[in-house]
C-alpha cells in the first residue's frame, strides 16, 4: 500500500445550524486530509464542532435546521457532497462506517445483535440472510466476543457496555470500510475497558488497513493512538500536525494551554495550570481570533481582536491558525 | 471537634445491600452487595479519595454516609455522632455539616430556580436567613467560587458546564460544612475546565479548613487532590495508602492495571502496559473468593477460595492491601 495516498480530504467545510432567530456556525472552514491506513485524531472540547465535522462527512447532519453551506469532502476521488442520496447510502456503512460514543443508545433494543450486524451485510453485499448471519458471527468473534454463536442471538440489554461497544465495532467493520469514524468510542466506558477497545481498534486496523478518524477530547488517547492530529477550537481547526511534533512543540496558544493544564500522573506541583475563562458560546463568538479573550501569550493585540487568522502551513505538514505562532506568514 | 483519634469521619465495616426481588410476590431472592465491609477514616482537613470503576460502590458509600440510602450494617462515626443511629431531627443537623457536590452539573441544578435561590435555599431552610442578609451571603459565596454576584438572578441554562459546577460548589459551601463529599465533581467537565475546578477545590479547602471525601475514577485527578486513596472493586476496598505511596508503589494487581490504563502523553510507546482482560463481573453473581480473581493476571488457588483481608504489607503501617499474592 502506498503510504502517502490520500483517502479523505475535507476542504473548507462549513456546517451551520439555522434556528428561528439565529445561525449557529458549528463548523467553519475546516480543512484536513487523511492518509490511507493511518489514524487521524480530531481533538477538542465539547461543542467545538468535532462531531458535526464527522456527521458532515457521513452527510448525517439533520436537515432542515442543519446545513452544509460550503466545502468539499473528497473520499477516494469523489466529492461526497455532490453524490445523490441513493449513492451516498451505498457509501455510508459500507465504505465509511461510524461508531458512536454511547453503544447503549446506538443499538436497536428490539433486534438481536446478530440480526443488526447481518442487516448491514445484506444491505451492502450480495449475500443471503444465512450467509450474512454466518458473517455476523464471524465478526463478533473477530472483536473478541466469546461464544459468538450464542451471543449473536442475544439482545443488546443482555450485554455490558464494553460488549455493546464491541458489537458496534463488529457492525462497523462488517463491510470492510476504508474509513472508520470513531466518535468518542471509549468516553462512556471505564478506563480498563477503554484500553481494551482501543487495542481492538488498533489490531483491526493492522489487519484490514482501514483508516480511522478518531474523535476525542482526551489528549492522552491522541498521544498513544493517533499518527496525525487536528486541534479544534470554537468550530475551527487551530492546529494540524503529526502527533509527535504536536506534543513536542505545540504552536497554537490553545494547544499549549491544553497540554499544560492536562493532569499528568507524575505531576508534583500544588496548583494546576489553567486556561482562564470559558469556551465561547457559539451564538456570541468573539470577534477576530476566537481564542483571544483567553489567550495568555501576551502578544494579544488589535490584530488578534479584529481579524481571524486562517489555518496556514508553517512547516511541511504542520499548519496553525495564530497571528503570532512561530513561522506564521505575516 | 473530632473524635479522640483526630478523625472527623470514621466508617467501620459498612455494608449496604440492595435486595433483588423477583416473581409475582416480589420475594427477595438475593442481594446486590453494593458496599461490602468498607472501613476508612478521614482526619480533619484531609482529603480521602475513593477510586474505582463504575458500579464498584463508591457512590453508594457516599450516599450511605449522609443516609440518602439506608445502610445494612456497620458504623459511621461523624465527630462523636453515630450517623446510622440518629433520629430525624439529629439527621437534619448532621446534614448541615456534610454537603455534597454532584457529578452532573446539568442534572443537579433545578432549572426553575435562579442561581441565587439555589444557593440561598439551604441557608433559608437550615438557618432561617432571609432578606438582604441572604442576598449578601449568596453574593459572597458566588464571588468566592469565581462568579460575579450579578449572576444571582440568572437561571442555570444560561451557564456553561464549568460555571454550573462552580454554582454547585457554592451551594455545597453555603452552610459552612465540615465535610464535603465530592462525587466525581470534574468527570463531566472539559479538560481546561477540570483544572480550574480542581484548583478551586484546593483553595477552598485551605481557606475554610474543609475535609473532602473525593470520589473519582481518574487516578491522575485523585493523585493530585487527595492525601489518602482507597481503591474499590466490587464493593470492597482492595488497597489503601497515601496518594504518593500508592502512585510510587501500587501493590494490588487491580491498582496497577488502573494506573497503566490511563493514557499518558509521556509513555507514547505503550510498552509496559498491562491491559486487563474481561469485564467487571455482575454484582448479582460475584465470583467466589477474591472478586478480582476472574480478571487477575496472577490469581492462584487461594484466590478462588477466600477473600483476602485488608492488611499491612511490607511492614508499612499506612499501606493496606487485600491480596494473597502481594
Amino acid at each position: 500500500m502506498d503510504n502517502n495516498e490520500t483517502l479523505l480530504s475535507v476542504k473548507d467545510l462549513s456546517t451551520y445550524f439555522f434556528t428561528e432567530k439565529n445561525v449557529i456556525k458549528a463548523v467553519q472552514n475546516v480543512s484536513f486530509s487523511m492518509e490511507k491506513g493511518r489514524t487521524f485524531a480530531l481533538v477538542g472540547e465539547s461543542g467545538c464542532g468535532k462531531s458535526v465535522t464527522a456527521l458532515s462527512i457521513m452527510r448525517l447532519v439533520s436537515e432542515p435546521q442543519g446545513k452544509i453551506v460550503s466545502g468539499e469532502i473528497i473520499f477516494q476521488g469523489n466529492n461526497l457532497l455532490t453524490l445523490s442520496e441513493k449513492r451516498m447510502r451505498k457509501v455510508r456503512g459500507n465504505e465509511i462506517a461510524m461508531i458512536f460514543q454511547e453503544p447503549m443508545t446506538s443499538l436497536n433494543p428490539v433486534y438481536t445483535v446478530g440480526n443488526q450486524i447481518a442487516e448491514a451485510i445484506t444491505l451492502h453485499q450480495k449475500k443471503g440472510i444465512s450467509e450474512a448471519w454466518a458473517d455476523a458471527v464471524e465478526m463478533l468473534k473477530k472483536v473478541g466476543i466469546s461464544d459468538p454463536q450464542q451471543r449473536a442471538r442475544e439482545y443488546p440489554h443482555q450485554m455490558s457496555g464494553g460488549m455493546q461497544q464491541r458489537v458496534m465495532i463488529a457492525m462497523a467493520i462488517s463491510c470492510q470500510p476504508g474509513l472508520l469514524i470513531a466518535d468518542e468510542p471509549t468516553t462512556a466506558l471505564d478506563v480498563t475497558l477503554q484500553a481494551q477497545i482501543l487495542d481492538l481498534l488498533d489490531e483491526l486496523q493492522k489487519q484490514t488497513g482501514m483508516s480511522i478518524l478518531l474523535i476525542t477530547h482526551d489528549l492522552g488517547i491522541v498521544a498513544q493512538r493517533a499518527e496525525d492530529v487536528a486541534v479544534m477550537y470554537a468550530s475551527r481547526i487551530v492546529e494540524v500536525a503529526d502527533t509527535q511534533r504536536l506534543f513536542k512543540e505545540p504552536l497554537h496558544p490553545y494547544t499549549q494551554g491544553l497540554l499544560k493544564s492536562l493532569l499528568r500522573l507524575g505531576f508534583e506541583g500544588k496548583r494546576l495550570h489553567t486556561i482562564s475563562g470559558n469556551v465561547p458560546d457559539p451564538l456570541h463568538f468573539p470577534t477576530g481570533c476566537k481564542f483571544h479573550p483567553r489567550c495568555q501569550t501576551g502578544c494579544n493585540d488589535k490584530k488578534c481582536q479584529s481579524a481571524e487568522p486562517k489555518l496556514r502551513e508553517v512547516q511541511p505538514g504542520r499548519s496553525v491558525a495564530c497571528w503570532y505562532a512561530k513561522g506564521y506568514p505575516q | 471537634m473530632a473524635n479522640k483519634n483526630g478523625h472527623l469521619l470514621r466508617v467501620e465495616d459498612l455494608k449496604t445491600y440492595f435486595p433483588v426481588k423477583k416473581g409475582l410476590l416480589q420475594r427477595t431472592v438475593g442481594y446486590v452487595k453494593a458496599v461490602d465491609g468498607v472501613s476508612f477514616e478521614i482526619r480533619k482537613g484531609q482529603t480521602l479519595g475513593l477510586v474505582g470503576e463504575s458500579g464498584c460502590g463508591k457512590t453508594t458509600v457516599a450516599r450511605s454516609i449522609i443516609r440518602l440510602i439506608p445502610a445494612t450494617s456497620g458504623e459511621i462515626l461523624f465527630e462523636q455522632t453515630d450517623v446510622l443511629a440518629v433520629d430525624k431531627a439529629e439527621l437534619q443537623k448532621l446534614r448541615r455539616q456534610i454537603s455534597l457536590i454532584f457529578q452532573d452539573p446539568y442534572g443537579s441544578l433545578n432549572p426553575r430556580l435562579t442561581v441565587g435561590n439555589a444557593i440561598g435555599e439551604p441557608l433559608k431552610t437550615h438557618k432561617g436567613i432571609t432578606g438582604s442578609k441572604l442576598t449578601d451571603r449568596t453574593a459572597m459565596l458566588l464571588s468566592r467560587v469565581g462568579l460575579s454576584p450579578e449572576y444571582m438572578n440568572r437561571y442555570p441554562h444560561e451557564f456553561s458546564g464549568g460555571q454550573r459546577q462552580r454554582i454547585g460548589v457554592a451551594r455545597a459551601l453555603a452552610l459552612e460544612p465540615k465535610l464535603v463529599i465530592c462525587d466525581e465533581p470534574v468527570s463531566a467537565l472539559d479538560v481546561s475546565i477540570q483544572s480550574q475546578i480542581l484548583n478551586l477545590l484546593k483553595d477552598l479547602q485551605e481557606e475554610f479548613g474543609l475535609t473532602y471525601l473525593f470520589i473519582a475514577h481518574d487516578l491522575a485527578v485523585v493523585k493530585f487532590i487527595c492525601d489518602i486513596v482507597a481503591v474499590m472493586y466490587m464493593g470492597k476496598i482492595v488497597e489503601r495508602a497515601s496518594a504518593e505511596e500508592l502512585y510510587r508503589n501500587p501493590l494490588h494487581p487491580y491498582t496497577r492495571a488502573l494506573f497503566s490504563a490511563i493514557p499518558q502523553i509521556e509513555h507514547s510507546q505503550r510498552s509496559h502496559r498491562t491491559t486487563l482482560a474481561g469485564e467487571v463481573p455482575s454484582a448479582l453473581n460475584p465470583p467466589a473468593g477474591c472478586p478480582f480473581h476472574s480478571r487477575c493476571p496472577v490469581a492462584g488457588d487461594n484466590c478462588l477460595k477466600q477473600m483476602p483481608a485488608l492488611k499491612e504489607k511490607n511492614g508499612k503501617k499506612e499501606h493496606l492491601v487485600a491480596c494473597w499474592k502481594c
